[in-house]
């Protein structure tokens, strides 16, 4: 029977109501007294150097306040990386500077170089136009392999466009060549993980405000974590102290990586709201989203797998060229390495992984993290890998997963690729995605397709990722440059409703809804008088926001050790209530009661109590009933997951067709089933995008030409099949209070293998000899890789 | 500027635009009826939907001028006179058919146009009339069985969770 509250129940979400009547809040909605409004003058050419850039005529147009230029911003700081990354022969990464507005040179099509502030925004567009910019165009630097070749650099400073080289683990290195040299099998694949848009339906927006008389600061802003975009812009950007620079994220209408970072028209409307003693309001149109979000993906892959003559895996070798863009966005060097290549020993007893990644500066928009975040780069590359390999050696791809899947009895398991998972059972997912994707009735459905004639085929894949991002003394050996835990405050008022703080911010993952489930489960009280506060720096606790997968199992967790601070002081001024030792109180269903006896007093009671201190022991307990916790996990929590996908490929036109998809996940133990199957969906259908239809389009010159929904392809409606979705298998976490793992990307990690993985075998079982077809699985690709593989034949 | 006049809602309102104004823009601007939300330039995404004179008609591709004398229904006015949720908006919220809820105004709006033309569609028929309100979250998978429901099917065989 499932529960209709607490932990496991699947309530309908409460923030949806405001959602489906548009009364939601997001940034852009936000009218603040005597606003202004900001437009940007962004570069048309990918690379130039500026020569003089004349405002005067802007300045004089109808209603403009201020046009701010890179000049205004000299003296202030740059935007940084957050991780560090040392290159295999020791050197620290080159970091070029991340101006507020460009200076000196424009890098990418976008790149703001000036800023107009007016009355409306329709004046500020109109004088925008009037901005006389003088920029000599260089030739544009857009392919990675000319631009670790040439000598045409994006940042002239550095004089190189290579950021890093990075090699994992190094002291495997020649362990990895000697395997490869020496096995029985080597397979080789060359892969593109094509440049992905996030696409945040909600474009980016930000409202800057000061007030004079206190010298405090507060911006409105479209963001996944708004402490962090905090601490960027006190600690590295602007100087203004914390303490005196509020952060709101009001509704975030998605992210998906994007609003994770910091970016320049933050501050600058921060800086512009000073000067002008008036809020300023931009808002990005779709075109400006498409030239300035981080972009996501980008590798250019190598991978080359070692097998001895059972199929037993050997050795993993990757070679990958990671595009980083014009400029580090903040987490743009942890993507590609970090998360990424101590991903590569998947969820096998491969004893040998070597990694290298290079990471190069184009003119191109910066890249980050999107989504999955380097683990669908890590899978893509391994499951198309052991899929070659399968065929070539004419091993089922089931079976030779299984052959070299970690067992259950050997966790906690210390991978080749530097990480100790803590718990899984990869045989028990596989065996479910055979039930719930009737892989024994593929066959008939190939038949009835064939009858249709078109060319079914069946496609799997088994990943692993590690989410839960955080542990700080972890990562600041890594490399990162900020801690990772998170915290919340459980504040109980005096009548007995909560108000719950969280670190974590929601942008779409219904945290209003299934936190209080947690605190309500652990109190035993009706979640309705929970209520939780977030996105809003002046009002919590300093957390690091939600990306990552790691809301639950970092912040709930926080949440969690709270609750219990809060049980603990409560059971004390209930033993003084009720004259016992706190030692004898128990707590169950929202009742405090003396173990053995019939003496008893309510939650409510106790929290009135606490703000009403009469006749109470003030010696022994402070009055109140308010705590904190932060929490610092001791690991990363490591969700896993088998999938299936059957395409149907029309061998007339190419087009391929996804007719059923399967994902079976470990995600550990499920606070709301219902949101973690919503969840799955989304990841699904981007993971589907991107590898049937999306891609992120540069010509030679560096122009943008995917830069509407005009040219850039988002899943439709009727691109998508019913999912089919289980979480049943879960092995808990082992070092978290809730058991939890994280379920935000995996279906975006698990499914683009899944999907060309079928393709393949849906071309291979028509009879034509195709190996590989990079994505976006285009129909053209596919008709081209058809013909090339028939003229190859003949 | 250009005075206009329409019912939006219900309710007669008027104001001043310039040529270039958008119905969107007014909506959001002039009538603060921010719940017509804005996700692209290019008429694609469909987060602006609103109903003009009963169709469904994208908000940002409409000139305010050109809905002068029109009713205009947006996501606001859809709710039960008692303020409850209407069906379409109840069978989203019982599907969980919504996760960010930025492109749920108009794929509200846009539900409710089809199963005005068309009360009982199928699972093809949704997924082909909402090519033009694009949503990042869901994966259309619960918007698709809330519309459903929200029509009187049943809705339990689709697809396990």
């Amino acid at each position: 029977m499932p529960k209709d509250t607490g932990i496991g129940a699947s309530p309908v979400r409460r923030e949806d109501v405001r959602f489906l009547t548009g009364t939601g809040e997001y940034t852009d909605d936000i009218v603040l007294a005597k606003q202004t409004y900001a437009v940007f003058a962004r570069s048309t050419v990918a690379h130039g150097t500026i020569k003089s850039i004349d405002t005067s005529a802007a300045e004089g147009m109808p209603g403009v306040l201020a046009v701010f230029t890179g000049e205004d911003f000299v003296e202030v700081g740059g935007n940084p990386a957050g991780w560090l990354i040392n290159s295999r022969n020791g050197e620290p990464m080159k970091e070029p500077k991340r101006p507020v507005l460009a200076h000196g040179k424009v890098r990418h099509v976008g790149d703001a170089y000036a800023a107009v502030i007016a009355e409306t925004i329709e004046q500020a567009r109109d004088a925008v136009e009037a901005i006389e910019a003088d920029i000599d165009e260089l030739p544009a630097v857009v392919d990675m392999n000319d631009a670790l070749s040439g000598s045409n650099f994006v940042h002239d400073e550095i004089e190189t466009n290579q950021c890093f080289d990075w090699g994992w683990i190094e002291d495997n290195r020649d362990a990895t060549d000697n395997a490869i040299k020496n096995a029985h099998h080597v397979t080789t694949l060359e892969l593109v993980n094509n440049r992905l848009v996030p696409n945040a339906m909600e474009p980016r927006a930000s409202i800057g405000s000061y007030k004079a008389s206190t010298g405090e600061y507060t911006l409105h802003t479209t963001s996944q974590n708004p402490h962090l975009t905090r601490l960027l812009i006190s600690a590295f950007v602007l100087g203004i102290p914390e303490n005196m620079l509020t952060v709101i994220a009001p509704d975030v209408g998605g992210g998906f990586g994007s609003k994770i970072y910091h970016y320049g028209e933050e501050a600058l409307v921060l800086a512009a709201a000073k000067k002008l003693g008036r809020p300023v309001k931009w808002t990005a149109d779709r075109t400006e989203s498409f030239l300035t979000d981080a972009h996501g993906r980008d590798h250019v892959t190598k991978i080359e797998l070692a097998l001895d003559k059972e199929g037993n895996f050997l050795a993993f070798r990757t070679d990958t060229k990671a595009n980083v863009g014009a400029y580090l966005s903040n987490f743009s060097t942890a993507t590609p390495t970090f998360l990424h290549g101590t991903l590569m020993a998947g969820n096998y007893t491969v004893p040998l992984v070597y990694v290298n990644v290079k990471a190069v500066f184009t003119n191109t928009a910066p890249v980050d993290a999107y989504r999955g975040a380097g683990r669908p780069e890590a899978t893509y590359s391994l499951e198309r890998v052991i899929d070659k390999a399968a065929r070539e050696l004419r091993m089922d791809p089931i079976e030779l997963r299984r052959k070299n899947f970690i067992k259950p009895d050997q966790y906690p398991y210390a991978s080749a690729a530097g990480l100790e998972y803590d718990a899984g059972n990869y045989d028990a997912l596989m065996d479910k995605m055979e039930e719930v994707a009737d892989v024994a009735g593929f066959e008939a459905r190939r038949k009835q397709s064939e009858a249709n004639g078109l060319m079914r085929g069946f496609g799997v894949n088994a990943y692993i990722e590690a989410c839960g991002i955080a542990p700080s003394n972890l990562v600041g050996v890594l490399g990162s440059r900020v801690g990772l835990y998170d915290a919340a405050t459980v504040r109980v008022n005096a009548t007995g409703n909560l108000s719950v703080m969280v670190g974590a911010h929601s942008h779409g993952q219904g945290h209003e809804t299934a936190f209080p489930q947690v605190v309500a489960e652990m109190l035993g009280i009706d979640p309705a008088v929970i209520d939780i506060v977030h996105g809003d720096t002046s009002k919590i606790p300093f957390g690091m926001g939600t990306y990552g997968s790691r809301s639950l199992a970092v912040c709930g967790s926080a949440v969690v050790r709270a609750t219990e601070k809060i049980i603990n002081k409560a059971k004390k001024i209930a033993g003084h209530m009720l004259e016992a030792s706190d030692q004898d109180i128990t707590l169950e269903n929202g009742v405090f009661s003396v173990a053995g006896t019939d003496k008893s007093v309510t939650f409510g009671e106790v929290a009135l109590k606490a703000y009403i201190p009469h006749e109470y022991p003030l010696e022994d307990i402070e009055p109140g009933l308010e705590e904190t916790a932060f929490y610092d996990p001791a690991n990363f929590t490591y969700p896993s997951g088998a999938y299936a996908c059957e395409v149907e490929v029309d061998p007339e036109t190419g087009k391929v067709r996804v007719d059923r998809m399967c994902a079976v996940d470990d995600f550990g133990n499920v606070i709301n089933p219902m949101i973690v199957t919503g969840q799955v969906h989304g990841g699904l259908a981007q993971g589907i995008g991107q590898a049937l239809v999306e891609n992120t389009s540069y010509d030679e010159n560096g122009q943008l030409l995917s830069a509407s929904y005009m040219d850039y392809t988002m899943p439709r409606a009727d691109d998508m099949p019913m999912f089919h979705v289980d979480h049943s298998q879960g092995t808990p976490c082992t070092h978290n209070p809730l058991g939890v793992k994280g379920c935000g990307e995996a279906g975006a990690i698990g499914s683009p293998p899944t999907v060309v993985n079928a393709v393949i075998d849906a071309l291979q079982s028509g009879g034509t000899n195709v190996t590989h077809i990079d994505m976006p699985v285009t129909p053209a690709r596919v008709w081209d890789a058809m013909q090339n593989a028939k003229s190859e034949e003949a | 500027m250009t005075k206009v006049t329409m019912t939006v809602n219900g309710k007669a309102v008027s104001g001043d635009v310039e040529g270039r104004t958008l119905l969107s823009s007014f909506l959001r601007e002039d009538q603060g009826l921010t719940g017509t939300h804005v996700g692209c330039d290019t008429s694609q995404c469909g987060a602006c939907v609103v109903h003009v004179d009963g169709a469904a008609v994208k908000a940002c591709t409409m000139l305010a001028a050109e809905a002068d004398g029109a009713n205009v229904d947006t996501i606001e006015g859809q709710s039960n006179a008692d303020g409850s949720l209407n069906v379409i908006q109840q069978a989203f919220q019982d599907h969980h058919g919504l996760q960010c809820g930025f492109c749920t105004p108009g794929m509200v709006m846009s539900a409710a146009a089809l199963l005005k033309d068309n009360p009982k569609p199928s699972e093809t028929e949704v997924r082909e009339y909402l090519e033009g309100n694009i949503c990042r979250c869901t994966g259309y998978h619960n918007i698709v069985k809330a519309i459903m429901a929200a029509s009187g099917q049943d809705v339990t065989a689709i697809a396990a969770e």
